[in-house]
């Protein structure tokens, strides 16, 4: 790595004047501050939601998870934030069961076949994904995909599924408007680029030796992958996912708009529902500070960003451990990393 | 690197159960780099067709106006995200360098171990908590919903993508560069700031390039911090319009004149977008090419 890591001891023919001692030493601690500053920030974004939160936890308890009534009418109020944490689950699970296979898939594909000039552009054009604003993905959903699924794959659906018995009930279609299953699909493209780019970094450590080996054998392209790849980069995989995963629960903007805003639970997914993120982002300006609503918003917000922090640091371990146990080719490596931070 | 294995190279003594089967993977690798494409494409032909039949000259030159009279625009939240991302950069262009130097040139200890995973980790936090921190923080200390906030929101979200940009690009200057300077008795700040920096610097701007082109489309952290304004603020302690957050109320609403300008406005912000992601993305390439 290009870190110099020991000062130069080796002392040079003048001994360092004092001024310039100073000068290293004042660099040094400025841009030692500043960084320290960072963990600063995180630890004060989870004292300010706490102790903002803490109202709400201490009226409802254990309720405030489980109750399923929501109602910020003063006078009235009750915090039961079930409809929310449902919503926030069965759309990022949606988004999970479509975004893995492709994205796996897509990563694979970049890695394993075709030849660079096809290559290269199509991992540019999946992280282009990324940067398409979540706004410009909700104006999209609300006026293009969801009439779409509700002229044709959700009535289809309801006709084909929907009639087999115990599954059939998630998909029985009701009428128009936004739903969960719509803020599902959005949400699957909204994270399939970084499902992507981490299972590229992933799936690029593990070493041409052991592919070799495979092919060597008279594996085909699939037993290869499928023998010599993918279990080494399984944990890592798993990371890719749960890292999509954290993306999907705290998705705001782009759900607000097509998930149709109902704090109703029911089973089918042709409903619409809530979602964390969304009830904070549309009632937030509405709540005042003299009642527990703003409490309890900022309780919901404390919750998201620990199951967000949660996945975040398992999913870095897991690829981690990949990495490591391969030991793979640090060149690779870094061009995958920087590839993460290029759609981050 | 990775070996390109062509089906051909599969010997023909391999069972057609076997050659079936690799056949049918084949097709779905294929299939699922043309699902993960059909998206892009149909956003941006939808957002392309429609917002440039809502760009006019009133777009930029009007104030947003009832939904009942014509010829309204969102002038006001360009001015505003240009003040909110401005302030942004100024706050985290410098906090973000410093810590991708200090992790790049003094990064071996426990400390920066800490900072980097920090850094990674506050990458994935959802940007709607960093808008409900901010407000808890600065929006109730000053009393009013402002751009300075929203810039400090902002700041939440770039710092950190600033950070880890930068630490990478300056970890591809060679060690050889900083030895040499080292060697002619350059104190190691002057080094830092005179040999390493500029030849990244391309690479800095890149990264800068990058956490702007994220905070430039946020809306969750802007909806609760600047609230939004019809009318042009010069003030960044009042509440300021954004383009995001005009196009997300737009959107929300029951007019095809307010509906048409929020496409607009999303096509305004997707070329933003595009353009900072693409520019960087080649300038990094052409980096690493030089470097290497």
């Amino acid at each position: 790595m290009a870190t110099v890591d020991a000062p130069p001891k080796a002392a040079p023919a003048t001994p360092l004047s004092r001024r310039r001692r100073f000068g290293d030493r004042a660099f040094r601690w400025t841009t030692l501050v500043v960084s320290v500053g960072l963990v600063v920030m995180l630890a004060m974004l989870l004292w300010v939601l706490a102790d903002g939160g803490w109202r709400a936890i201490r009226e409802f308890g254990v309720h405030f998870v489980i109750g399923r009534d929501w109602n910020p009418v003063t006078g009235r109020e009750t915090y039961g934030a079930l409809p929310f944490i449902f919503g926030t689950v069965v759309t990022s699970l949606i988004a999970m069961i479509i975004a893995m296979p492709i994205g796996v898939g897509v990563a694979l594909f970049l890695n394993e076949s075709g030849s660079a000039w096809i290559k290269n552009p199509l991992a540019v054009l999946v992280d282009l994904l990324a940067a398409i604003p979540s706004v410009v993905y909700g104006l999209w959903g609300l006026f293009v995909l969801v009439p779409l699924f509700d002229r044709t794959v959700q009535p289809w659906m309801s006709a084909s599924i929907g009639k087999v018995p115990v599954i059939g009930s998630l998909f029985q279609y009701k009428g128009p408007g936004g739903d969960i299953f719509t803020a599902g699909v959005i949400l699957a493209i909204m994270i399939l680029p970084i499902v992507t780019a981490v299972t590229r970094e992933v799936v690029s450590v593990v070493s041409t030796e052991t592919r070799e080996a495979a092919m060597a054998l008279g594996a085909t392209r699939y037993e290869t992958i499928r023998l010599g790849v993918l279990p080494t980069a399984r944990p890592g995989i798993i990371g890719a996912g749960m890292l999509g995963l954290g993306r999907a629960l705290g998705e705001t903007i782009a759900v607000a708009l097509v998930i149709g805003n109902s704090t109703n639970i029911t089973a089918s997914l042709f409903n619409p529902g809530y979602t964390i993120p969304a009830v904070i982002a549309n009632e937030f300006r509405e709540a005042t500070s003299a009642g527990v609503h703003r409490s309890a918003l900022l309780f919901l917000a404390l919750l998201l960003v620990l199951i967000a922090l949660g996945m975040a640091t398992v999913s870095r371990l897991l690829v981690r451990r990949t990495t490591r146990l391969m030991g793979g080719d640090v060149a690779a490596q870094e061009e995958a990393a920087t590839s993460t931070l290029g759609m981050a | 690197m990775s070996a390109t294995i062509s089906p051909i190279a599969v010997p023909p003594t391999i069972s057609s159960h076997r050659r079936r089967k690799d056949r049918i993977f084949s097709i779905a690798l294929w299939a699922s780099v043309v699902i993960a494409l059909i998206p892009l494409l149909l956003i941006v032909y939808r957002v392309v067709r429609l917002g440039v039949a809502a760009v006019s000259v009133s777009l930029f030159a009007h104030t947003a106006l009832p939904a009942s009279m014509p010829g309204g625009g969102m002038k006001q939240a360009f001015f505003g995200t240009a003040m909110i991302v401005g302030i942004a950069i100024v706050i985290s262009v410098p906090l973000g360098v410093l810590t991708g130097i200090y992790l790049s040139e003094y990064g071996s200890g426990r400390i920066a171990s800490v900072v980097r995973f920090t850094a990674e980790i506050l990458l994935s936090i959802p940007s709607i908590v960093a808008g409900a921190f901010i407000w808890a923080l600065v929006v109730v200390a000053l009393g009013s919903f402002s751009g300075l906030a929203a810039g400090v929101a902002l700041t939440v979200i770039m710092w950190p993508i600033m950070a880890r940009a930068t630490e990478e690009v300056l970890r591809l200057v060679p060690t050889e560069l900083r030895e040499g300077g080292l060697a002619l008795g350059y104190p190691r700040w002057r080094v830092v700031l005179r040999i390493v920096l500029p030849t990244a610097g391309a690479g800095v701007f890149t990264a800068i390039m990058l956490a702007v082109a994220r905070g430039l489309g946020e809306t969750a952290p802007v909806l609760l911090t600047a609230l939004g304004n019809d009318f042009v603020n010069t003030n960044p302690l009042k509440p300021t319009d954004a383009v995001p957050l005009r196009v997300y109320n737009y959107a929300q609403s029951a007019y095809p004149a307010w509906r048409a300008l929020a496409w607009g406005g999303a096509l305004m912000l997707l070329v933003g977008v595009l353009v900072l992601s693409v520019t960087a993305r080649m300038l990094s390439i052409r980096q690493q090419r030089r470097m290497r």
